[in-house]
């Protein structure tokens, strides 16, 4: 029961919003300790674990790039794009996104997307500027909420649409697992159940973003088209 | 054979040479804490595969305290101001996506190919390192074609790196180090016990009660893990197989199925999934850490409840 004193750490250091690096570092060392775990395994443990996630790392290879990119005006040239669409919204930028992501993970394509690659550099400024087209210029608070739902449909896209493709990492646990347990079922068999709960996000979050769209309009579109 | 340890290396001259630029940078505040920071991170990339797993540990720890307890403010990095990269943007005009589309299409060709172009007998890149592989010679080739159609300097590169990675801050590590969480739960047997408590609550046989306390807990488990991955033999060897599939006849492929994305539902919910969500909030530079988890939290909630029902109405009857 005491081992449970972590997720007591990392719920209150979180929602008092000290450094999350802290909290989750004492939070690690509370549990290890309450786990009867020796200092030098605690903290061996930590290390190995730290250097096995490496990987999580490497998206920030791509900051150099992007930097560079926007110093060149990326993100303008992305705003210069959209404003000539005029029929684009920021929610209907955001739904064809959706769609995209959703489908092309469900393909195995998962690296067309991403936080780094797509969001900040491409997305964000896209559905921002199809706001401020029709609107103006919008005060910081919409902004960043525009800017939010832009990382949201990426998550929502790839995590929704990837457990469809049947060589995806989810799928191959979910078969790893019932197998071990004496359960033999074929990678595609447990895919093709994903697919009512990819469609039924799709639906839910589409009306999220038409709703988002209803929301800018009344709250800014005093002359809107 | 290219190794993924190459990519490694380069991560970590990249963050080495940020730490640098945040030294030489006089007019810099906490100049000596974020150069030991940034510092600290590559050398866990250039030398964690040689690096014993305590002292691994013991320079993590250090590279977290350095952070201190209100954490590293932003560095202030010249770029062009607003009104120049629109004259930028004009001049250059679409050129400017070709290495933007780069990085995930040479990565998605990389994926498809390097695993199978064979040298002297052994293929180019191991089969598990392929993605990640392809990642690292994405950015390359996209760096390249940036500089050369931007017309830049390779330094300025540096710059604008420097910029984005001290925009996003000390979350950049959050991932890792809330992996490192998950590996000290799993060894002090926090999931056993948190099964334990959802297994007295659950009235056994009541089929749809069973549904919602697999899925409810699913969430639940993948909210305190940040990982559904984390949750999914847990949750599923606690209540999934014994109760949904052996007790209750329901087909194994749904439950498993529905179950994980019942995890995801969780996962959208949580700041513990730290490279989903806060990563980001950080990156968009949003003053809320927790902005893309609250937009996320109405479609997480009721799409945990239509899986809640799809579970309950497809894996008994098929």
């Amino acid at each position: 029961m005491l081992t449970l004193i972590g997720i007591l750490i990392v719920v209150i250091g979180f929602a008092l919003r000290v450094n999350p690096l802290l909290v989750v570092t004492v939070a690690g060392i509370a549990t290890g300790v309450a786990g009867g775990l020796d200092p030098v395994s605690i903290i061996s443990e930590f290390g190995r674990a730290f250097t096995e996630n490496r990987y999580m790392g490497l998206v920030w290879l791509t900051l150099p790039v992007i930097g560079l990119l926007e110093r060149g005006g990326l993100k303008e040239r992305a705003q210069q794009l959209i404003a000539r669409v005029h029929s684009a919204t920021t929610g209907r930028v955001l739904l064809l996104y959706l769609a995209l992501r959703q489908i092309t993970a469900s393909i195995g394509l998962t690296s067309l997307g991403g936080q780094a690659q797509m969001v900040r550099p491409l997305i964000a400024p896209m559905a921002e500027a199809a706001a401020e087209t029709r609107y103006g210029k919008l005060p910081d608070k919409t902004r960043h909420l525009i800017d939010a739902h832009a990382a949201g449909v990426d998550n929502i896209g790839v995590f929704f649409g990837e457990d469809i493709f049947l060589a995806m990492g989810s799928v191959l646990l979910i078969k790893g697992f019932l197998e071990q347990n004496g359960i033999s079922l074929q990678p595609l068999t447990i895919a093709v159940w994903a697919i009512p709960t990819a469609i039924s996000v799709f639906v839910i979050h589409a009306v999220r973003l038409m709703l988002l769209d209803r929301r800018l309009q009344k709250q800014f579109g005093g002359v809107g088209k | 054979m290219i190794r993924l340890e190459l990519v490694y290396i380069l991560a970590g001259l990249m963050f080495s040479t940020i730490a640098l630029l945040e030294f030489l940078d006089r007019n810099n505040t906490q100049r000596f804490r974020k150069t030991v920071f940034w510092g600290i991170y590559g050398v866990t990339f250039l030398f964690g595969a040689v690096l014993p797993s305590f002292v691994t540990g013991c320079l993590v720890i250090m590279m977290v305290l350095v952070t201190g307890l209100k954490d590293l403010k932003r560095s202030e990095v010249g770029t062009l101001d607003e009104t120049q990269r629109r004259d930028n943007a004009k001049r250059l005009g679409n050129r400017l996506f070709i290495p933007a589309l780069l990085i995930p299409l040479v990565t998605f060709a990389g994926t498809l190919t390097l695993d199978r172009i064979n040298v002297h007998g052994t293929p180019l890149v191991a089969h598990k390192d392929v993605t990640l592989v392809s990642l690292g010679l994405s950015v390359i080739v996209a760096l390249a074609a940036a500089l050369y159609l931007l017309r830049q300097r390779p330094v300025d590169s540096l710059h604008e790196g420097r910029r984005l990675m001290t925009a996003v801050g000390t979350v950049a590590v959050l991932p890792q180090l809330l992996a490192a969480l998950g590996a000290l739960f799993a060894a002090a047997g926090v999931g056993s016990v948190v099964a334990g408590i959802v297994n007295h609550v659950i009235p056994v046989n009541f089929t749809f009660g069973v549904v919602v306390a697999y899925g409810v807990g699913m969430a639940l488990f993948t909210i305190i893990m940040g990982n559904a991955f984390a949750a999914f033999p847990v949750m599923t060897a606690g209540i999934g197989l014994p109760l949904l599939v052996h007790l209750h006849g329901g087909n194994p492929a749904i439950v498993g199925a529905i179950g994980m994305l019942s995890g995801y539902c969780g996962t959208l919910m949580t700041p513990m999934a730290a490279n989903f969500n806060i990563v980001p909030a950080a990156l968009l530079e949003l003053p809320d850490r927790n902005g893309v988890v609250k937009v996320q939290v109405p479609t997480g909630i009721i799409l945990l409840i239509v899986n809640i029902f799809l579970m309950y109405l497809l894996a008994f009857r098929f």
